[in-house]
C-alpha cells in the first residue's frame, strides 16, 4: 500500500496544485473583491470539486484513457510527474500553462516511449477541444453579459440589490464552477492511474464506490488541500491582477466558463444531445484558465471591444504547442532513467 | 436572509437621504420668497426647519457609511457613493448657510431686484431638483443619469447669467446708494448662486462615476 501511495504522489502533486492554482478561477474574484470569505469559498470549493470528480469525472477520463492507456503504475507515476514538472516549469518562466496540456503530452511522450500508437482521431479531438474552449467560453461570456444588462436595464434593480444577487449568484456559479472543475480536470490529476487502479471497489451503506470513484475521490481530496494550503494567495492576487473586473463581470466570466467545463465533462448532458439527435460535445479535460480568459475576452467585446489585448490569444496559442510538447520530451527522458536507472517496469 | 433585510434597510434609508436633499430645495425656495416679500415668522420657521433637514442629512450619511463598510456592500462603488452623498452634503450646507446669513445680515433687497432673486433661487432649486433625479437615477437607471445631468449644467448656466445680472445692478442702481450695501448685495447674489454650483459640483462628480460603472 506504501509503494501505491509512493506512486499515486505524483498524481496527488498534481491535484494539489490543481487546487492551489484554478480554484482561483472560480472563486477568486469572490474573495478578492471581498464578496465572499475565503473560508466558505474554499470549503463550498471542496465539496463540489470532490462533487464533481466522484460523480462526472469518468468522461473526460476514458478520452484520455482512449489516447493512451498507460499500464504500469510506475509509468503512470512518471507521466504524471513529468506533466506536474512541466506546468512548474512553464509557471517558472511565466508562460501559460495547463495541466490538461501537460498530461496529453506527456501521456504521448509515454506512447512514444512505449511504441503505442497515439490514437490520431482522438489527439485531433482533443486539440480542437482545446481550441474550441476560449471561443466558446467567450460566446458564452458574450451572449451572457448582453442578456443580463438588457436584463438589469430593463427591471431598473437598485445598485445594492444588483450587489445581493451578484453575491448570491456568485456562491452558486462557484459551486456549479467547482463542480465542472472536478469533473473536468480530474482525468488530469488521476486519469493516467485508471488503468492501473490499485483499488478494489467498496460498498457503503447500498452505495458502490468503483475502484475509479475512489481513485477520483482521492485526487479531489489533493485538489481541495490545493485550495485550502495555497489558493488563498493566489485568489487574493487574481483581483488585482489581470482579472480587474467587477463582482457582475466575475459572475458571468465564472458562469460561463463553468458551463463550458461541464459541457466537456457531462455524460448526461452528451446522451441527451444525442438522443435528440443533435452534434455532441465530446467528453475532454480543458484548461480552465482558458475558459476564463476567453469569458473576459467575451465581455470586453460586450462592452464595446476596447482595450482588448489580443496578444493573449497568441499566448493562449503557444500553450497548445509548447505545453504538450515540452510535457512529451520530458516524459519520454523520465520514462527512460525510470526504467534504465532505477529499474522500474514503466511498460507492461 | 438577515442580509437581504439589510439591503432593503439601506436601500430605503438611501432613498430617505435624496428625499431630504429634495425638501432641503424645496425649503429654500419658499425660505428665500417668504424672506424677498416680508413674512418674516415664515421664514424663521422655513430656517427651523433647513437646519434640521441639515443634520438630519450629516447622520443619515454617516449611517450610510457605517452600514456600507460593515455589511462590505458594493465594495466596488462604495467609494463612489461616499463621494457623492459627501458633496451632496455640500450642496444642504450652502443652503442652510445662505438662509442663516439672511437671517443674522437682514439685507435690503431692493423692489426692481426682487423677481430676479427669486429667479435666481428658482434656478438653484432647479438644479438640486435635477441633480437628486440624477443621483437616484445612478443608483436604479444609470443610463438616464446623463438628461439630468444636462440639465444641471443648463440651469447652472442660466443662474451664472442672472448672477452677473445682478451684480451688474448692484453696482450700477442709483437706489443702492452706499458701497456697503453694493458689496453686501454682490455677496448675497454670490451665495444663492453657489447652490448651483455646488449641485454642479456633485454632478461632475457623477458623471465620473457613471463612466466607472457603465455597463
Amino acid at each position: 500500500m506504501d509503494t501505491i501511495l509512493i506512486f499515486l504522489s505524483s498524481g496527488l502533486f498534481l491535484g494539489w496544485s490543481l487546487g492551489a492554482n484554478d480554484a482561483a478561477n472560480v472563486f477568486g474574484t469572490a474573495v478578492s473583491t471581498k464578496m465572499l470569505k475565503f473560508k466558505w469559498a474554499a470549503i463550498i470549493c471542496s465539496i463540489f470539486v470532490i462533487l464533481g470528480a466522484v460523480i462526472g469525472g469518468a468522461g473526460a477520463s476514458e478520452t484520455l484513457g482512449k489516447l493512451g492507456s498507460v499500464n504500469a503504475i510506475a509509468g503512470s507515476f512518471t507521466v504524471a510527474l513529468a506533466a506536474g514538472l512541466t506546468v512548474f516549469l512553464m509557471t517558472r518562466v511565466k508562460l501559460p500553462v495547463s495541466t490538461s496540456q501537460a498530461i496529453v503530452g506527456a501521456i504521448i511522450g509515454w506512447n512514444f516511449f512505449s511504441g503505442f500508437k497515439t490514437d490520431i482521431s482522438t489527439l485531433t479531438k482533443i486539440v480542437y477541444t482545446w481550441v474550441l474552449c476560449p471561443i466558446l467560453a467567450a460566446i458564452f461570456g458574450f451572449v451572457l453579459y448582453k442578456a443580463l444588462i438588457i436584463y438589469i436595464r430593463r427591471s431598473k434593480i437598485h445598485m445594492i440589490r444588483i450587489d445581493q444577487y451578484t453575491r448570491i449568484g456568485l456562491i452558486f456559479v462557484g459551486a456549479f464552477g467547482s463542480y465542472s472543475l472536478g469533473a473536468n480536470n480530474i482525468a488530469n490529476v488521476m486519469g493516467v492511474f485508471v488503468p492501473v487502479s490499485p483499488f478494489k471497489s467498496i460498498n457503503i451503506a447500498g452505495f458502490t464506490l468503483s475502484n475509479t470513484s475512489i481513485l477520483f475521490f482521492l485526487g479531489a481530496l489533493a485538489i481541495s488541500l490545493g485550495v485550502f494550503t495555497y489558493s488563498k494567495k493566489v485568489m487574493t492576487t487574481v483581483g488585482s491582477d489581470i482579472f480587474r473586473i467587477s463582482p457582475l463581470d466575475a459572475f458571468i466570466v465564472v458562469l460561463s466558463s463553468s458551463l463550458v467545463l461541464f459541457i466537456f465533462a457531462s455524460e448526461g448532458l452528451q446522451a441527451l444531445l444525442i438522443s435528440f439527435g443533435l452534434p455532441s460535445f465530446p467528453l475532454v479535460p480543458v484548461s480552465s484558465s482558458q475558459a476564463v480568459v476567453g469569458a473576459i475576452l467575451g465581455i470586453a467585446i460586450g462592452k464595446g471591444g476596447k482595450n482588448i489585448n489580443f496578444g493573449i490569444m497568441g499566448k493562449i496559442g503557444m500553450g497548445w504547442v509548447l505545453t504538450p510538447f515540452l510535457s512529451g520530451v520530458i516524459t519520454f527522458i523520465m520514462l527512460f532513467f525510470m526504467q534504465n536507472v532505477f529499474m522500474q517496469k514503466v511498460v507492461l | 436572509m438577515k442580509f437581504l433585510g439589510q439591503a432593503k434597510n439601506l436601500i430605503s434609508e438611501i432613498d430617505i437621504f435624496w428625499d431630504n436633499i429634495s425638501r432641503s430645495a424645496l425649503v429654500f425656495r419658499t425660505g428665500m420668497n417668504n424672506y424677498l416679500d416680508g413674512k418674516t415668522k415664515r421664514f424663521q420657521s422655513d430656517l427651523k426647519d433647513i437646519r434640521k433637514l441639515e443634520s438630519d442629512t450629516d447622520v443619515m450619511r454617516r449611517e450610510i457609511k457605517y452600514k456600507l463598510y460593515s455589511h462590505m456592500l458594493i465594495p466596488e462603488s462604495r467609494g463612489d457613493v461616499l463621494g457623492l452623498l459627501e458633496t451632496t452634503d455640500n450642496v444642504v450646507d450652502s443652503i442652510k448657510k445662505v438662509l442663516l446669513q439672511f437671517d443674522i445680515e437682514r439685507p435690503e433687497i431692493p423692489d426692481s431686484m426682487k423677481d430676479e432673486f427669486k429667479e435666481l433661487t428658482q434656478l438653484s432649486v432647479n438644479t438640486v431638483d435635477e441633480m437628486v433625479l440624477a443621483s437616484r437615477a445612478f443608483f436604479r437607471e444609470i443610463s438616464i443619469v446623463n438628461d439630468h445631468i444636462n440639465k444641471v449644467h443648463y440651469y447652472e448656466h442660466e443662474a451664472d447669467k442672472i448672477e452677473e445680472d445682478l451684480k451688474r445692478k448692484s453696482f450700477t442702481s442709483k437706489a443702492i446708494k452706499t458701497l456697503s450695501w453694493k458689496v453686501q448685495l454682490r455677496y448675497f447674489v454670490e451665495r444663492l448662486a453657489r447652490v448651483s454650483d455646488e449641485a454642479e459640483a456633485v454632478c461632475d462628480r457623477l458623471s465620473v462615476y457613471v463612466i466607472k460603472r457603465s455597463f
